[in-house]
């Protein structure tokens, strides 16, 4: 078990390696170095910016050295907290992100939970009620989920709601409390404005577990053990809840791995549509202003919160598949 | 799953590194192919999907003769108009026409609003003379599908889907989106198809240590949410590249994260096909790896690999309408399906204006199309499993 | 379980359970009748396919959709000191996943069968699998279930039973799980065990210590036990009855003498040529059945063996079919040589 754990860590890290490696990668990409186009932008505002400064500035970020150079004195900052500063807002990035960042998370993992909360009941039913008329309908609406891109559902609902009811479905916060400091009336009013970007978000996903989880469950529906546990005389409903949906459950629970990131990566422009206060609208606005220590920060502090999720979601698989716990003890 | 007829083969196989016949290779091929083509007709909603996909590239290959307006031609007066009705009878007579449509500028709302000219009709003509092209590229013409007289005249035009905010024809930008859209998902998924093939089959025939760092890349690959990676790299294009650099950096910029699925199947047919009977026998008899891999096991995952390859193009179709969505991917004058949903960002400019979400059709049915297909494939790709 | 003996334990009477399709109707088992007395056990012996697990399972209640007992009964007499109380119930009459099927299925009638591999839950550790089963059926604590089944488990000579019971069933070899699947089965000590090819995914000694276990175990606890299986060699070693069958039906019973030294249904005597035996002499040919078992979508009219019998009347095997006639003590044969 702890050999499993050790693994997922070790590649978690490897991949928190590569996106931090990305994200450099963009903050480097276009032309002209940082504290030039931070000169420059400064300038243009009417400040100045002193010789001194952006000399400390070029030492900092070890401008004109080789790139490893730069990219190790940038991690350096980063693991100290520094992220740099934000062009475009002339304030510290961290600062700029702020609450965006969990409210990103909240989004995502409200989708998530949606996602699970619905596909694992329907994808149940599907299997044990094979070619019923509610497996038919559950497969049509699966079909759905995955040929309509989120964004464009998203666009949907929004016309849907503006025309039908002339209400907003977008946004987290009802008007009023948009600006409003955080009490137990903003966290109802954010519960309460979760649901819709959540099912937007968690359809796709759904869909593809339901058809994951049918597949599987009919799989392990046909296998000797099933027959085993009937003839020992248990319900029906006990027989099929106990084993083999248990069994199903663990190549189900393996996919959430997969099911993460996409719902990150949706939540970005599923956001811009929906007028989410996430990072995603930030994203597109700092890759336009070309600001890209906010940019790259934003796509780094996205990618290692997917992965921790991943990583916790296979710490989590443990528990499920005993086979997993009793590896190599 | 294995082809047994090989092994039972009366004729002496042929000895390593003489070139395969193709006449040898048809028939080692053509029943398999044929019993999977009798599987997959059985798949209804297959082949209706195979049959709108033939649609959608009809119109990729005749874009320009079945748009009737040139699509980048704006005019502010047209702004935001309306899909004309199409009146199909003129009295009695088959006779398609439109009405004229003035516009005025609402003196309190100064939105422009517009009415149909009952007095004036439109005469719509099939093989009208229109503006300008190449058709299939190279012969120059001016004929298209339908039109109307004097195309020039301003007065005289139709507007099947009504215009955009600069006044531009949606009806033509559409044709030409699909144009866009349809062949950026085709490299995109040939490019992620090459690295998929390359990448999976070295991981999944010689496994080993190269299979492992391989699968570990993959693994790490599929933990990154692609977009605002995406997003990081496609805002990195230099402003002032053209249209076909663009085009192919973001075709590119996709396929680069697009091909760990491909990789993925092919390397699990190597892993299953290698232990198969006809494989091992092929090796026995002597024949060279070359051989044992392109004439024994490549024809038999072929038809995995075509039906994992059509399963990813809706992925890719999604990703450049998402990218030119949020104005990072193809920019204008390029057209394509993100390039024209951009308009429909803003919900209150679509409440009034709703033509304008129009192109998230095709898209939806495209990729509904392909997912179909693909299922359809990948259930046809096994004839010989139940 | 001090029944009187002479009673059948187990009567069955023209079974049938069809499989319906949309490609037709697969008579899987087509009126099948026999009897099975306390203490005994019963040879059910057939090529693939001849319906030998379908009636198993009929007989439990648990045939998979769209299978379903279209007629015929199970007479199943209860057991006298239990909650029955010594009646016959008709068990193809009860529900098949009441409440009344589900008291008597594993308490007094158990299945072990022939996937040792994947005849237990790869989630669930063998022990809880049993517990659950004994706490199902009697009324005990977990702690008094646990003690039960680690008994159950060194009866079966499992060797380690405290640590055994709490692995994983991928962490046993074949025949310590065939072992563990006949402890749970007989933890809730059936008058009935249903062996469904109980030995035939395990090599050839795993085989000899399985059945000797199983011989042993039914001299201490006297269960009748129905052994379903394709190796003449298994019936003659264990049976005392044996009943042949042919798609779907029985074409001959007997007690297991008569059945090796005196077959009278061609199909048994061709079972018989056609396997191997200790004193036969070395040139001599096994002699393969001719012709391979028909497809269930078309059985042949009249009797079902008679494209491949040898010894086929025309004209009246083709058209008639015969039905299971007494030929002398506890013999019967469908056969129309015998009038």
């Amino acid at each position: 078990m702890l050999a499993y754990i050790g693994r997922r860590a070790l590649l978690a890290l490897f991949t928190v390696w590569a996106i931090s490696v990305l994200s450099f990668a963009i903050i480097q990409l276009p032309p002209g170095d940082y504290v030039t186009s931070y000169i420059a932008q400064m300038a243009s505002m009417g400040s100045a910016v002193s010789d001194e400064e952006a000399q400390a500035l070029r030492l900092q970020y070890g401008l004109g050295e080789p790139m490893y150079v730069q990219y190790l004195k940038w991690m350096n900052q980063i693991v100290r907290g520094n992220f740099g500063m934000s062009m475009e807002w002339r304030r510290p990035v961290i600062e700029v992100i702020g609450e965006r960042l969990w409210l990103t998370v909240a989004v995502s993992v409200s989708a998530l939970i949606l996602t699970w909360a619905l596909a694992l009941p329907i994808g149940i039913y599907s299997a044990v009620r094979q070619y019923s008329a509610g497996d038919y309908i559950a497969t049509f609406i699966g079909f759905i989920g995955l040929a309509v891109p989120n964004f464009l559902l998203a666009l949907v609902l929004l016309y849907l709601g503006f025309v039908f009811f002339n209400a907003n479905i977008g946004g987290l916060f009802s008007p009023e409390l948009q600006d409003a400091p955080w009490g137990g009336a903003k966290v109802w009013d954010l519960l309460k404005h979760l649901p819709i970007p959540a099912l937007i978000l968690g359809l796709a996903g759904t869909a593809q577990q339901i058809r994951i989880m049918r597949a599987n469950l009919l799989d392990e529906l046909r296998k000797p053990y099933v027959v085993t546990a009937r003839s020992k005389g248990l319900p029906e409903r006990t027989v099929v809840l106990k084993y083999p949906v248990r069994v199903a459950l663990n190549p189900f629970a393996s996919t959430i791995g997969y099911t993460l990131p996409y719902i990150v990566s949706g939540s970005i422009i599923v956001s811009l549509v929906l007028g989410l206060p996430t990072v995603g609208p930030l994203l597109l606005k700092a890759l336009i202003a070309q600001d890209m220590f906010l940019a790259g920060t934003i796509v780094l502090l996205l990618g290692v919160m997917t992965v921790a999720g991943t990583l916790i979601s296979d710490i989590l698989l443990v528990w499920i598949d005993p086979r997993i716990r009793l590896e190599d003890t | 799953m294995a082809r047994p007829e090989t092994l039972l083969d009366p004729v002496p196989a042929p000895s390593p590194g003489e070139p395969v016949t193709p006449g040898d290779q048809r028939i080692f091929v053509a029943s398999q192919w044929q019993l999977m083509w009798w599987r997959f007709r059985r798949h209804k909603v297959a082949v209706a999907s195979a049959v709108v996909i033939a649609f959608f590239y009809m119109v990729v290959v005749g874009a320009d003769f079945l748009a009737y307006a040139d699509p980048n031609a704006s005019e502010a007066q047209r702004s935001l108009m309306p899909p004309q009705r199409l009146h199909w009878f003129d009295g009695w007579r088959f006779a398609p026409y439109v009405h004229g449509v003035k516009g005025a500028r609402d003196p309190q709302t100064f939105k422009r609003v517009y009415v149909a000219d009952p007095e004036m009709k439109i005469p719509i003509r099939l093989f009208a003379e229109g503006f300008e092209y190449r058709l299939f590229g190279f012969i120059p013409t001016t004929r298209h599908l339908i039109g109307v007289d004097g195309g020039r005249d301003a007065a005289k035009t139709i507007f099947l889907l009504g215009t955009d905010v600069q006044g531009r024809d949606l009806w033509s930008r559409l044709m030409y989106g699909t144009r866009i859209s349809l062949t950026i998902g085709l490299i995109g998924v040939a490019m992620s198809l090459v690295l998929g093939v390359i990448l999976g089959g070295l991981s999944g025939f010689y496994g080993g240590i190269l299979d492992t760092v391989i699968q570990r890349a993959i693994e790490i690959l599929r933990s990154i949410p692609t977009i605002p990676l995406w997003m990081g790299l496609a805002a990195a294009l230099p402003s002032d590249w053209t249209i076909l650099q663009v085009y192919f950096a973001i075709t590119i910029i996709i396929s680069l994260l697009g091909w760990t699925e491909l990789a993925r199947v092919v390397r699990g047919r190597f892993l299953a096909l290698r232990e198969e009977d006809f494989v091992v026998s092929a090796r026995l008899v002597g024949c060279s790896r070359r051989r044992t891999i392109f004439v024994h096991m490549v024809p038999s995952f072929m038809s995995h690999i075509i039906a994992a390859t059509t399963l990813a193009l809706p992925a890719m179709i999604v990703s450049e309408t998402a990218l030119s969505f949020l104005g990072l991917g193809l920019r204008p004058p390029a057209i394509s399906w993100g390039v024209l949903l951009q308009q429909a960002q803003n919900v209150q400019t679509v409440a009034i204006s709703p033509w304008l979400m129009l192109p998230a059709l095709p898209v939806i049915v495209a990729v509904m199309a392909f997912n179909f297909l693909g299922d359809g494939l990948r259930d046809a790709a096994d004839p010989y499993g139940r | 379980m001090a029944a009187d003996a002479r009673l059948p334990l187990l009567s069955v009477r023209g079974l049938k359970t069809y499989f319906h399709q949309d490609e037709g109707t697969v008579k899987a088992v087509d009126g099948v009748s026999f009897d099975l007395t306390p203490g005994a056990t019963l040879g059910v012996v057939g090529e693939s396919g001849c319906g030998k697990s379908v009636t198993a399972r009929s007989i439990l209640g648990i045939v998979d959709r769209p299978g379903r007992i279209v007629a015929g009964e199970i007479r199943f007499r209860r057991e006298a000191d239990g909650a029955g109380a010594g009646d016959v119930v008709d068990l193809a009459a009860l529900p098949p996943n009441g409440p009344a099927m589900r008291a008597i299925r594993g308490a007094e009638i158990a299945l072990i069968f022939q996937e040792p591999m994947s005849s237990f839950s790869p989630v669930h550790t063998v022990g809880s699998q049993i517990v659950e089963a004994i706490m199902l059926h009697q009324q005990v604590s977990r702690r008094e279930a646990r003690a039960k089944a680690i008994e159950m488990l060194r009866r079966v000579g499992v060797s380690l039973p405290e640590q055994r019971v709490d692995q994983l069933s991928n962490q046993l070899s074949g025949g310590l799980r065939q072992r563990a699947m006949i402890a749970m089965a007989l933890s809730c000590h059936p008058t009935l065990l249903i062996a469904d090819e109980p030995t035939t995914a395990l090599d050839v000694t795993t085989q000899t210590q399985i059945l000797e276990l199983m011989r042993q175990l039914q001299r201490e606890d006297g269960m009748a036990i129905m052994l379903i299986t394709h190796d003449l060699g298994v019936v003659a070693e264990m049976a005392t009855d044996v009943v042949v069958m042919y798609l779907g039906r029985v074409v001959e019973q007997a007690p297991v003498d008569e059945i090796f030294h005196a077959p009278k249904h061609p199909y048994t005597q061709a079972l018989l040529r056609s396997i191997p035996r200790m004193r036969s002499r070395s040139r001599e040919r096994l002699t393969p059945i001719a012709g391979s078992v028909p497809h269930p979508y078309d059985r042949p009219a009249g009797c079902p063996f008679h494209p491949r019998c040898p010894q086929f009347i025309a004209g009246r095997c083709d058209r008639e079919e015969p039905v299971l006639r007494p030929m002398g003590a506890g013999h019967a044969v469908s056969c129309f040589l015998y009038p």
